[in-house]
């Protein structure tokens, strides 16, 4: 058992830190950072964050899992690890390549053409070219298989009709990763397939959608009769569900890690700023309590994050046990906001950055943290994984099965 | 990084697993439970001649010279058992408070006895409900002569001498007191745990031997529970994974409205709910023994964490395999309340989790302060 790291893991975190120490400056306490709670992104953060990434693939330190013939490293998952920790040390540019490097690139390099990788491949690695994903709908989030966006055959093209929601940076993205239904009459998993979109197509509308933190990082995209090239779909016809799933597991790998950010050394400051009953609040055995039960509980988050990247140090794949640090991190995070709040007595009730403890950064905390716990896998989809796939208890007696999918009953339509 | 244990480690553990599934099967548990004998000398006996009393302990005193990562995963098994065996207090508590403060000649004669089992060593720090460790300790040592009554000194009946906390002259110290002589009368108190019974015991003039410093004893035994709240919560962590798995086995062969019960959502999500706080459990648990094995300042916050998060886990899980068991669940001829009693005594035998927090805390301040 040790927590450094091994000579070999060393000598790559020093040639990351060279490389990053020549080329940005390191991150201050007082820069911040930490949890996304859904900004919208204007047109100088963009351009900032697509000069990093062309310097990153100009130096060969863009995307370095990937392999080396798309214009990574081929470097192992431990390394990937150290240069993400590594980087955050720095002030960088915003990160607008998650979804694009974490689940687009990964998908196109698993299902796509040599035609189709030589084409998009390169421009996402080195920032040229966005990517957003649009999975999710009204009808359709948590049962991401219910979707009803259809693709109907015309000639060499497809028509696409419908709605998209919750896809983040759709108005600034130039492709999108976009899974439809192309047969209502078969089965619901089998009536999917998967295309990548132009976002600057004609019929294409993105609303953003206004969330309970007042912040705009989210979009509705709506479909009118959109054509998309027989050449931009990937896989067969009909094979659209195993493609999401390549996509979905790339997902869950790269979210997972956090957990140190939970915000308890915030909240033990805090508490020795603010008073209770006339004394320190740090004073109060209760708060004592309370606040023992979030440090145990952060610590824990933290170490079972160190325990998956031990796994990968060792060459391990983290399965579906990488659910964990997002089900327990983001109900701390909240519990933690919810309490940040509370310890401000009558003056929680503020959000405002000059007269507000912290610069009211709880009461931000606290309306930004819901959507961590709804995005990518609710606590129940999880609860669900962990059971299923964990610990191999049977699934969900269902009710969707063997019939076609127009014959699945379904509630009103949302709003 | 290797946040995991070695494969000479893993060994061990599995060497002392399958020893335990043979000899330590759960109806041995229930035998102790159901008898008046306070453990089992038969599997005392075993885990004596394996080696395991004497893990951590160096081979001039007689032990195997391991570590305490050894010590760990050995404690696991132990508790994964519910070993019917006063482990944790003749090695967690008397062999790691000798070691800690013992002098040269006081290890050299007590330690190679508890290696070898023929002495069985306990702490007896609490006199009365409501203290944790050795906050308002009354008993007294005059001129070498110990007045004054412990409850529960737990293993009391089974352990022949003690490591007792008493005001000395200075202040308050903690003694060696051997349990077999006139001056000490033992009683069998009825126990939460009845296969870990604790006992009350009363001294009158029992002959007292200094351990440590005198006027050190608070810090010593802080010291001393941090070490031994690591390594129970090992115990705890094994306890908690082997309620799980039975009860996982249970509700998969357990049907009801036509379905496994373990297909139901309000079922599948709480073992989610557990499965996360025993994977929880075992990072506090593995930073511990970290933190252990490298004499390492953390010590302090990581024992509690471990204990506080390894208590927790085995809590829920032992009160929930009641539950998802149903009826049967209840009854005595079922092993759930084994699983149920283990779990809540072992929460508080080290001091109850409020005190444990409260210790974080003030821990976490000092440091800052710092």
């Amino acid at each position: 058992m040790d927590f450094n790291d091994t000579p070999e893991e060393a000598a790559f975190r020093a040639e990351v830190r060279a490389w990053l120490e020549a080329n940005a400056e390191l991150r201050g306490p007082e820069d911040g950072g930490g949890v996304d709670l859904g900004e919208l992104v204007d047109d100088e953060t963009l351009s900032a964050a697509k000069a990093w990434q062309k310097k990153k693939a100009d130096a060969g330190w863009a995307c370095i899992r990937w392999p080396k013939e798309y214009g990574g490293r081929g470097a192992t998952a431990i390394q990937g690890v150290i240069w993400n920790q590594e980087e955050s040390k720095f002030k960088t540019a915003l990160n607008i390549f998650g979804i694009g490097h974490g689940m687009c690139g990964p998908t196109v390099m698993t299902h796509g053409t040599p035609e189709q990788k030589e084409r998009w491949i390169p421009k996402l690695l080195s920032g040229e070219e966005v990517w957003c994903q649009l999975f999710s709908e009204p009808s359709a989030g948590s049962d991401l298989a219910g979707l009803r966006s259809t693709a109907v055959r015309d000639g060499d093209d497809w028509i696409i009709n419908g709605q998209k929601i919750w896809t983040t940076g759709a108005q600034f993205c130039d492709w999108g990763i976009l899974v439809v239904r192309s047969d209502p009459n078969a089965v619901k998993h089998a009536g999917l397939s998967y295309f990548v979109v132009d976002m600057h197509s004609p019929g294409i509308e993105i609303k953003p959608i206004v969330q309970i933190n007042g912040g705009t990082g989210f979009n509705e995209v709506f479909f009118d009769d959109v054509r998309i090239p027989d050449a931009n779909r990937l896989s067969e016809v009909g094979n659209g569900w195993a493609v999401a799933i390549t996509t979905l597991m790339n997902e869950r790998a790269s979210i997972g890690s956090g957990g140190g950010r939970a915000g308890i050394g915030d909240l033990l400051r805090l508490a020795q700023e603010v008073e209770l009953n006339g004394a320190p609040a740090i004073e109060d055995s209760g708060v004592r309590q309370k606040l023992a039960d979030f440090y145990v509980r952060s610590k824990a988050v933290q170490y079972t994050g160190n325990r998956t990247v031990s796994a990968l140090s060792q060459g391990k794949t983290p399965g579906p046990e990488a659910s964990l640090g997002k089900l327990v991190g983001a109900v701390l995070i909240q519990e933690i906001a919810a309490y940040g709040i509370e310890l401000q007595g009558a003056a929680g009730v503020l959000n405002d950055h000059d007269n507000t403890a912290h610069e009211g950064s709880w009461q931000e905390r606290y309306l930004g943290i819901p959507g961590l716990r709804v995005a990518g896998g609710t606590d129940e989809v999880l609860r669900n994984i962990i059971a299923e796939r964990v610990l191999g208890l049977p699934p969900e007696a269902r009710v969707d099965k063997g019939i076609a999918f127009k014959d699945i009953p379904t509630g009103p339509p949302s709003k | 990084m290797n946040f995991d244990f070695s494969d000479d480690q893993k060994l061990l553990q599995q060497t002392a697993k399958d020893f335990l599934e043979e000899h330590s099967p759960l109806s041995l548990c229930r035998e102790v439970l159901e008898s008046d004998a306070p453990y089992s000398q038969s599997l005392w006996k075993g885990a004596a001649e394996l080696g395991w009393l004497g893990t951590a302990v160096p081979e001039e005193y007689g032990g195997a010279g391991f570590g305490y990562l050894e010590l760990a995963v050995v404690a696991e098994e132990v508790g994964r058992a519910l070993a019917p065996i006063p482990f944790s207090t003749s090695v967690y508590l008397a062999t790691e408070a000798l070691l800690l403060a013992g002098s040269d000649e006081q290890k050299k004669r007590l330690l190679p006895k508890l290696v070898s089992g023929e002495s069985i060593g306990t702490a007896a720090f609490t006199e009365k409900a409501g203290q944790n460790g050795v906050e308002s300790v009354e008993a007294r040592v005059d001129g070498g002569k110990l007045s004054g009554s412990k409850l529960p000194v737990p293993d009391g009946e089974a352990a022949d001498v003690a490591v007792v906390a008493a005001q000395g002259g200075k202040g308050l110290s903690l003694y060696l007191v051997s349990l077999t002589g006139d001056a000490v009368e033992r009683e069998a108190v009825r126990s939460l745990d009845p296969s870990r019974p604790a006992a009350r015991i009363s001294f009158e003039g029992a002959p007292a031997e200094l351990l440590g410093t005198e006027g050190d004893g608070a810090a010593l035994a802080g010291r001393v529970l941090d070490r031994a709240a690591v390594l129970l919560a090992f115990e705890q962590l094994g306890g908690t994974q082997r309620a799980f798995d039975l009860t996982r086995e249970f509700a998969l062969q357990r049907y009801a409205f036509g379905r496994p019960i373990a297909s139901f959502q309000a079922i599948k999500h709480r073992f989610a709910d557990l499965w996360c706080e025993i994977e929880l459990a075992r990072s506090n648990c593995y930073y511990g023994a970290w933190a252990l094995s490298n004499e390492d300042d953390e010590l302090a916050e990581a024992a509690c964490i471990a204990r506080l998060q390894a208590s927790r886990a085995f809590d829920l899980t032992a009160v929930e395999m009641l539950e998802f068991y149903g009826g049967v669940g209840y009854t005595w001829e079922y092993d759930c309340h084994m699983f149920y009693r283990r779990a809540k005594s072992t929460s508080v035998v080290l001091g109850n989790p409020a005190s444990w927090r409260e210790k974080l805390i003030s821990r976490l301040e000092a440091d800052r302060a710092a």
